[in-house]
């Protein structure tokens, strides 16, 4: 989809994003655009349903547009993001929680966009990845939610504490715990793969 | 010391990517100890790993970035009518009090006025 801006589409998210913050349509669906993809992919992670992703996507992203003025810009644009994401994901999860239909299973395989300089690397790190996201699919949604926000996305143990609504110790031990159970499922369940990972 | 290690072992989860502090008695027992450090071996393997995970992306089914940029122009659009809705509210409420002040000023006028050619005397 091309962009209303013609030739003078800020190149920087930042630009875009004070261009937003002034009230510009325009400058915050080439935001949308230039995000989505990543955002989609957090909701995925968060929820394990492509159904749910795209409700949290949409939901996300009105949020940040009504909650724009809001953004401080202390912190990265696309941080700031993740938190609202995960905050609309612990919303529509727990709505949903008793509609569930469609698991990850039926979500189309993720597409790596780094590719690994050692061919034989790459098939190691695919295997590797396959095999986390698979343990990741069997953690309790409010255990995955800690391990995808810390251990992929870097968050802070506050920020997420805080989108989550609970305390930091909370947010810790579940992280603790949802490392505990990844590690169960990669190593003791794996039984003969067991040193693959 | 299989005790020793199994208490060490419930700890590593927290310990693996040093966020938290370590002991000096469990840092020494963690370097001295084979079992453990398989076991915190295992944690770093998984904790690159799923670092890794953040170069992957799900592609979105085609028609969800159109969907998603409709659905902030129809709450924008809401929001606007909402807007307008509410200020027309507030000025009709605004003339109804007008109206009702006026009418009251000059009732009361009128009784004032009334009771003054009363007392007056003849």
């Amino acid at each position: 989809m091309a962009s209303d801006f013609g030739a003078a589409v800020p190149a920087d998210i930042a630009d875009l994003v004070a261009a937003a913050r002034e009230g510009s349509r325009d400058a915050f669906d080439e935001i949308v655009r230039r995000t989505y993809v990543d955002t989609y992919t957090l909701a995925v992670r968060l929820t394990a349903t492509e159904e749910d992703a795209r409700d949290v996507v949409q939901e996300a992203y009105l949020r940040a547009w009504k909650g724009l003025r809001r953004f401080r810009g202390d912190a990265q644009f696309s941080t700031w993001m993740y938190r609202i994401t995960a905050n609309t994901a612990a919303t529509v999860t727990s709505k949903r929680r008793r509609q569930r239909t469609v698991h990850l299973d039926e979500v189309a395989d993720p597409v790596e966009t780094e590719v690994a300089f050692h061919p034989e690397l790459a098939t190691e790190n695919t295997e590797l990845m396959a095999r986390l996201s698979a343990a990741l699919d069997e953690l309790p949604p409010r255990l995955r939610t800690l391990v995808v926000l810390k251990d992929i996305y870097g968050l802070s143990h506050e920020d997420i504490a805080e989108e989550l609504g609970i305390s930091v110790t909370a947010a810790k031990v579940r992280l603790h715990r949802g490392r505990k159970r990844m590690r169960d499922l990669l190593y003791e369940e794996a039984g003969s793969h067991a040193d693959a990972v | 010391m299989p005790t020793q290690c199994d208490e060490i072992a419930v700890l590593l989860p927290q310990v693996v990517d040093s966020a938290e502090p370590v002991s000096l008695p469990v840092q020494r027992h963690v370097e001295s100890c084979l079992r453990c450090q398989a076991e915190l071996a295992r944690y770093r393997r998984m904790l690159r790993g799923l670092q890794l995970l953040r170069t992957q992306y799900f592609e979105p089914a085609p028609g969800m970035l159109a969907a998603t940029l409709a659905s902030i122009t129809a709450a924008s659009e809401r929001r606007a009518v909402n807007s307008v809705l509410t200020k027309r509210r507030l000025a009709y409420a605004g003339a109804v009090a007008g109206a009702v002040a006026a009418a009251g000023t000059t009732t009361a006028a009128l009784l004032l006025a009334r009771a003054k050619r009363r007392t007056l005397p003849v």
